[in-house]
């Protein structure tokens, strides 16, 4: 004790100030760490447990409860888009049908128009033909009369010519027969 | 050795850890005020400044201070929960304030010329015992002699119940030295590394590998301070654990 008293520094310390042997094991010094260490962890504990804890607890339950209902209103704006976008599918759907039936009745339409068109040129061309076939089977009757006149006369100018009278109804005859054949 | 004197080599890795009465030159009593005391002052300050400072804005989106506190809030909260269970929840304050101490002191004391109060035996063993001694009269509270139970594995075989039941024991009264020790042994150890190093320095031809060395232990320092913290932290979880249910 009598060394304590005198060197200013303790039990522990050398004269030059240097530790003899670990500070950490120094008696003397013991009961000082624990008072201190003590009187810090109390002040620590009060400080966390009377402040800063329920202060930093309720920032994060109130941020939870923000994110949370956060959440919830983009989860209901998202149904709302899902709404919107399918309200826009069956806008899209009914204009593409409505489009469809536009283009069918037009078709409709117009084919019926093209047959309607169709039967009258048809017709047309009907009675043309019929008309035109008619002009054909005149002329060739006129024809074949006119070949048979030819042909009598010419056989009557070559009788006549040979010298012989002949008979015009043997000629005609005779012409006939020929024509036939 | 008499030459390495004259050559400047002289250091003293565990001058550091001298305590230091801050006024006056008398003997350290229980009660002075000490360098060991300005640094706990100062991790308590640095605590109130993250923690109380940083979250009087109890702001939803937090400022940077705030949300550190929230971090490590979260972080020790969770880990509470996760190995205690949800009844050891009100333990948190303790846990916290626990956790809290010890890793402010491990960092403070990495700032160059500070104390590290966590590398005195005393003040860990403080810590270790404290925790020891709370947790094992919890557990007779609340289980009152069932809590015996925790030495005796009633899954085991007959025969080695007793055996195991002893190694049980024995390693229950381990905990409190294990916890205390290794969290002083890991810090005084590296500060008395740093300054070894820091006293090679001082010779010009190693002073390159010497400054390099600090450099690689300090990054280690950084990691095992906070490392240590957690490890003092979950231990004291898993203790508490073991008072709550200690049927395994």
């Amino acid at each position: 004790m009598a060394t304590e008293t005198t060197d200013a520094a303790g039990v522990c310390v050398d004269a030059g100030g240097s530790a003899l042997g670990m500070p950490q094991l120094c008696a003397d010094w013991m009961s000082n760490q624990v008072f201190w260490l003590v009187v810090t962890l109390v002040a620590i504990y009060f400080v966390m447990s009377r402040i800063a804890l329920p202060r930093i607890g309720a920032v994060l339950a109130e941020r939870s409860g923000t994110i949370t209902n956060d959440v919830a209103a983009a989860e209901e704006l998202k149904n709302k888009a899902a709404e919107a976008e399918a309200a826009y599918e069956k806008a899209l759907v009914d204009a593409r049908a409505e489009a469809a039936k536009i283009v069918a009745e037009a078709k409709a339409e117009i084919q019926a128009e093209l047959d309607v068109e169709l039967q009258k040129a048809d017709a047309e061309i009907a009675a043309k033909t019929a008309e035109s076939e008619a002009a054909i089977a005149e002329i060739r009757d006129g024809a074949v009369k006119s070949v048979t006149e030819v042909a009598k006369d010419t056989a009557k100018e070559l009788v006549a010519v040979m010298g012989g009278s002949a008979d015009a109804k043997a000629i005609t005859a005779a012409v006939n027969a020929r024509m036939k054949g | 050795m008499a030459e390495e004197k004259e050559g400047g080599l002289v250091f003293h890795p565990l001058d550091q850890f001298i305590v230091k009465p801050l006024f006056g030159d008398g003997p350290v009593q229980w009660y002075t005020v000490t360098n060991l005391t300005l640094w706990m002052a100062i991790a308590l300050l640095a605590i109130i400044g993250v923690f109380v400072l940083g979250s009087r804005g109890r702001a939803v989106i937090p400022s940077r201070i705030q949300s550190i506190g929230e971090l490590i809030y979260g972080f020790i909260y969770k880990m509470v929960e996760d190995v205690t269970g949800k009844d050891g929840v009100k333990y948190f304050p303790y846990i916290m304030t626990l956790f809290l101490f010890i890793l402010f002191s491990n960092y403070l004391a990495l700032i160059p010329m500070s104390y590290s109060p966590t590398s005195m035996i005393a003040v860990t063993a403080v810590l270790g015992f404290g925790v020891f001694i709370c947790v094992t009269a919890l557990g007779f509270i609340l289980n009152g002699p069932k809590f015996l139970g925790l030495f005796w594995m009633s899954d085991a075989p007959a025969i080695l119940r007793p055996i195991i039941a002893v190694i049980e024991v024995i390693s229950y009264f381990v905990r409190p030295v294990s916890h205390s020790i290794r969290l002083a042994g890991n810090i005084m150890a590296g500060h008395a590394v740093l300054k070894v190093f820091a006293g090679f320095a001082a010779l010009a031809l190693v002073s390159p590998f010497a400054i390099f060395g600090i450099v690689a232990i300090y990054g280690l320092e950084v990691l095992v301070c906070g490392i240590q913290a957690y490890v003092f932290t979950i231990l004291t979880c898993v203790y508490l654990r073991d008072a709550l249910h200690p049927s395994h």
